[in-house]
């Protein structure tokens, strides 16, 4: 586990009402044109979480030329590490399955480049016919592909698991994976470009970033689904995840997803770069260590009841979550209420992409007496998520990438929610 | 038999688009060139810069050559106010030296047990060539190709694999077997099933 754990997850601040201010901006506001100064004054009502008493008495905020969010709306990163950090992904303030690109976990060894597009290239070279360095733009005039794919952090879920605490939120638990729509280039089709000799086995990925991040990948995984991609729902890639092109390995751990991707050498070995030896391998019991660990584990995480929720009533709930797996499609998650002694099958209410965050839901009716929630994924392969005894007696107790068991979600008899570990 | 020849043909590319219908396939390049006429010969300086990868056969090793007497020298200046005078870390860093635990440990059923250059990694090539792309932190690729040697060797000898006065070059760094090296084996995960592996 190399990304440091944020100590403080939750700390996503709640806006407050400010009475004054509501009556403030109501009566200026009443009757009134639209005059510089009072859009000035229906600006600052949208900077600030405080709302009108009856918005349909009050002209709203003029148009604007980048939207934002709801003042009400605050969901942050939690940036930890300065130039070897990381950012997490707050899951329990989202919904659906696409994650904002805003909000995308960010994984950095040696801090986030500034990159000018128009002097970026992406050379491929090595055992190929026609060494080729192509441009941004390049990049762009080549066939698009679209797809939507998760990538996680193999590290994600480990610190959790060291050191688990009740007041970690699904940010801090699984907070290293994210899910986009991503657009660029099929690595086949670049390739072909180039012309791949016949003794090629596997390609060396290599980042502009001051780490010169570098790792290999097998051919087979480059000619499969390996995709240059620019865009990230929608949009040119934010610098945290790749600015302006990364690599995307759909199902492979994040690592492996070189970002701000500069260098592509096509080679009959192995580079055996420190991220693929001393990092990003995986000890196991008995003094041998797992390398070139690249699928992620089918894995699902319960963000809804989670900390620092609470529930505040008895009744039906929606228990919600999203599971994902690096084989492929996620084909079932069950649910427990009951700390794992029985479980339903939650529903899929919008079907699964392979190798994408798939948004699992069952409703319960809380008697409001304390329960503990689980959840557990199955994949197309028929891999189910473990229990933590069972990955523990499997990999050990200490492992640091890879970590896939269920986890557990304690509801007081208050309705607050505690993360319950595993 | 021509026939016979066509439906299986065809037969088999639908198959093979079944079974690919979830992975982005290449879209087709015009016949006549999969370059599409995009992309340039980059410049053989250019490619030399970049090309800065060193394999464990040592392909890529630049000239040059050091010893760990010399290696001592470069990091104290340019690597100990992070990693510690002897290589022993500064939290949260970890150490880059020591044999304890020794190879063989069983670092999946302990906490946090260092694993070092000595304890874990597997070849020698791979601290140059990580020295080289990212270290030091703040002033990464600022090393000469001495230097780099230099502090590869003072790094070895101090996780006690090479002597004080053995030279590193692009011949002899190749060849330093390191203690771990047959730890690791291949993933046996990736096909999934119902066993947790």
């Amino acid at each position: 586990m190399d990304a440091p754990v944020p100590q403080d997850p939750s700390a996503t601040p709640r806006p407050t009402l400010s009475r004054r201010a509501l009556v403030r901006t109501g009566g200026l506001i009443a009757g009134a044109a639209l005059t510089p100064s009072l859009m000035r004054a229906v600006t600052r009502q949208a900077d600030s979480a405080s709302a009108p008493a009856d918005p349909t008495r009050v002209p709203g905020a003029p148009s604007d030329s980048l939207g934002t969010r709801s003042a009400f709306e605050t969901p942050r990163l939690t940036p930890v590490g300065v130039t070897s950090g990381s950012s997490w992904t707050p899951h329990h303030l989202l919904h659906g399955t696409i994650t904002p690109a805003d909000l995308h976990f960010q994984r950095h060894h040696n801090g986030i480049p500034v990159i000018d597009p128009t002097q970026h290239t992406l050379t491929i070279h090595g055992l190929v016919e026609r060494p080729l360095e192509f441009t941004l733009e390049a990049l762009r005039r080549f066939p698009s592909v679209t797809r939507t794919y998760f990538i996680e952090c193999s590290g994600n879920g480990g610190r959790a698991w060291n050191n688990p605490r009740p007041d970690m939120s699904p940010q801090v638990v699984e907070g290293l994976t994210s899910n986009s729509e991503w657009t660029g280039v099929a690595m086949s089709t670049l390739l072909r470009a180039v012309g791949v000799k016949s003794s090629a086995t596997w390609v060396v990925a290599e980042g502009s970033d001051a780490a010169v991040m570098a790792r290999s990948v097998p051919m087979s995984k480059m000619l499969d689904d390996a995709l240059v991609v620019y865009a990230q729902n929608g949009e040119a890639l934010r610098p945290g995840n790749g600015y302006p092109i990364r690599l995307l390995l759909p199902g492979y751990e994040g690592n492996m997803c070189v970002k701000w991707l500069h260098r592509l050498e096509v080679v009959d070995q192995p580079l055996m770069s420190r991220e693929e030896t001393s990092k990003y391998t995986d000890p196991l019991p008995g003094g041998t260590a797992r390398q070139f660990s690249f699928v992620m584990d089918v894995k699902s995480l319960i963000t809804s009841p989670s900390y620092p929720g609470q529930l505040p009533e008895k009744g039906w709930h929606a228990v919600r979550g999203i599971a994902w797996s690096g084989r492929g499609r996620v084909t079932r998650v069950d649910v427990s209420t009951d700390g794992g002694r029985t479980w339903q099958e939650a529903t899929l209410p919008n079907g699964a992409l392979p190798l994408a965050h798939t948004r699992f839901e069952h409703l319960w009716q809380w008697d409001g007496r304390p329960a503990r929630l689980l959840s557990r994924a199955v994949d197309e392969t028929g891999a189910v998520q473990p229990t933590a005894d069972e990955y523990r007696r499997v990999r050990g107790k200490a492992p640091g990438y890879h970590y896939s068991a269920i986890r557990a979600w304690d509801v007081a008899a208050d309705g607050t929610v505690t993360f319950g570990g595993g | 038999m021509r026939r016979h020849m066509a439906s299986w043909l065809l037969a088999s590319s639908l198959l093979l688009a079944a079974s690919c219908a979830d992975a982005p396939r290449d879209a087709g390049a015009p016949s006549v060139d999969p370059t599409y006429g995009l992309g340039r010969t980059p410049q053989p300086e250019r490619l030399a810069a970049l090309d800065i990868d060193v394999d464990t056969t040592g392909h890529g090793l630049p000239v040059g050559s050091g010893t760990a007497t010399e290696g001592a020298t470069v990091f104290a200046a340019q690597c100990a106010s992070c990693h510690g005078a002897r290589g022993e870390g500064v939290a949260p860093v970890p150490p880059l030296v020591g044999r304890t635990p020794n190879v063989g440990y069983d670092f999946a059923s302990a906490d946090r047990a260092p694993r070092t250059i000595g304890n874990y990694w597997p070849y020698a090539t791979t601290v140059f060539d990580y020295v080289r792309r990212a270290m030091p932190l703040n002033t990464p690729g600022s090393l000469t190709a001495n230097e780099t040697y230099a502090v590869v060797a003072w790094l070895l000898q101090q996780n006690d694999i090479i002597a004080a006065d053995a030279v590193l070059d692009a011949t002899t760094l190749p060849k330093v077997t390191m203690p771990a090296r047959g730890i690791f084996v291949p993933d046996d995960r990736q096909n999934g099933g119902p066993t947790f592996r």
